[in-house]
């Protein structure tokens, strides 16, 4: 299981990576393990505000369907459309081109709070089993 | 992994979409030796079964098998199984590994009223067993290349004993997907050696993959199969589940559950088992609410996104005669979906 030491993780099993004032958001490699195939994303709408531990989608495998929490305060600037004709992206490369929505975040710079650092969320997947 | 039924099971080995389409386009393997394996032999045997199940296993000729259910006396399904007759007197009853403990105890309780004594002897064999399936249109060929029993010969729901990989074992033509396939019954200590031998495909090609429950449930919900738990359980009868073919009431003999279910015959289902096809991409699931306009009238039983036909599919009980249009509430949105007659996929018609 891969947890890059660059990004921020959450309880909730989603990504941050830092860039500015814009954090990108994604479901982590352990998450994708645990659902099975992503077959159905549901993301926020360019514009809407979304609100650090609220739910502001939905990922949709084949066995469940489980709340997508955003990770930080903000605006949503972009959403990953290629994830609606190909949500697999998502168990391909969870890091990468399954990158699912991208927060403005107010203030600009610094590191928002309340998120796990690598080693941190290393323990609560273990812990998790 | 996942707990089901009291056994550590994989739900998937990689990608269950993948597992799935292997199955539909090649083959792959499942251990289903969670499922329950309960002997029931003796000279009175078959007189048991009958009185046992709603089915007629004293017609089957050795070497067949029949899907069949263990009813309560109002009818109501205690488990849906597959009787196979090994030998004039001895039949092998495959149950849900969850339902194994009651269907064992049924069976003791039936066989004891009908065949006293010794006539017919009930016996849990799960624990020393073993069960390997082989699905996918190219099952047959690759199975052939590790047994010693003529495939071409063996029927739909037929069974012989044969060595496979070596080992002994009794080799049926019935699986749970919708394709062609074999289930393989063996002593649990020569399960590895089949799954090793299987998993190697056959000169030539390569390996077979391995599937596990998820690509399972959704093979069987594409083949419109039903589940126990589901689709099924002790408040339908086979009727209801729209599986009213399996009551043999031209059986001559009575049997646990008779009455009730010819009384349901006279009267007709009270509701049916329908197929759905949602229109948005939001996948149904099992105790979403059914509705017609905004009144709710039934309720998903299965549902799942399909690989084969690209859209989320769902088994749902509605009252007996209503038409629809339906809608599913997902999650408080009512999402469109197709009245579709069951299975979605059929092997013979591609789907």
């Amino acid at each position: 299981m891969s947890v890059p030491a660059e990004l921020r993780y959450t309880q909730e099993h989603e990504w941050v990576a830092i860039d500015g004032d814009v954090a990108s958001v994604g479901i982590t490699d352990y998450a994708t393990q645990a659902l099975g195939d992503v077959v159905y994303v549901s993301l926020p709408e360019v514009g809407t505000t979304v609100t650090a531990g609220e739910p502001c989608g939905e990922v949709e495998s084949t066995k469940s369907v489980s709340e997508l929490y955003s990770p930080v305060d903000g605006e949503v600037v972009e959403v990953n459309e290629e994830l609606d004709d190909d949500p697999g992206l998502i168990n391909a490369e969870p890091y990468g081109l399954g990158w699912m929505f991208r927060v403005r975040v107010p203030g600009g710079g610094g590191e928002p709070t309340g998120l796990l650092s690598p080693a941190e969320y290393e323990e609560l997947t273990q812990s998790a089993g | 992994m996942t707990e089901f039924a009291g056994w550590r099971m994989p739900l998937r080995y990689g990608s269950e979409t993948a597992e799935h389409r292997a199955v539909r386009t090649d083959a792959a393997l499942f251990d289903l030796s969670h499922m329950g394996q309960i002997a029931v032999t003796g000279p009175g045997a078959a007189a048991a079964l009958d009185y046992a199940v709603c089915g007629w296993p004293s017609a089957l000729a050795v070497g067949r098998a029949r899907y069949t259910m263990l009813c309560a006396p109002d009818g109501g399904v205690l488990d849906d199984l597959v009787v196979y007759r090994q030998a004039d007197d001895r039949f092998l009853v495959v149950a849900n590994a969850a339902n194994t403990s009651v269907v064992l105890a049924e069976l003791t309780v039936r066989a004891e009223l009908t065949s006293p004594g010794d006539g017919a002897v009930v016996a849990d064999e799960t624990p020393e067993s073993g069960l390997v399936s082989i699905q996918g249109p190219n099952a047959a060929d690759v199975l052939s290349a590790h047994t010693d029993v003529p495939l071409d010969d063996m029927r739909y729901y037929a069974g012989a004993y044969a060595a496979v990989a070596g080992r002994p074992a009794w080799v049926a033509r019935t699986g749970y997907t919708g394709e062609d396939g074999f289930e393989i019954m063996c002593a649990a200590a020569d399960c590895e050696a089949i799954w090793t031998a299987l998993s190697a495909g056959r000169p030539g090609r390569s390996g077979l993959p391995p599937a596990g429950l998820a690509a399972r449930d959704t093979l069987r919900l594409e083949a419109g199969m039903p589940l126990y738990g589901n689709e099924l359980g002790p408040d339908v009868t086979p009727y209801e589940a729209g599986l009213g073919r399996v009551v043999r009431l031209d059986k001559p003999t009575d049997f646990v559950g008779r009455e009730a279910l010819a009384a349901r015959a006279a009267q007709g289902p009270r509701q049916t088992l329908i197929g759905l096809v949602a229109k948005s991409r939001r996948v149904p699931r099992h105790g979403y609410p059914v509705l017609a306009g905004t009144a709710r009238v039934g309720v998903v039983t299965s549902g799942a996104p399909s690989p084969t036909l690209g859209a989320p599919i769902a088994m749902a009980y509605v009252p007996a005669g209503a038409t629809g249009p339906f809608g599913i509430d997902v999650r408080g949105n009512t999402e469109p979906a197709e009245l579709t007659k069951l299975p979605f996929y059929d092997r013979r018609k591609g789907r």
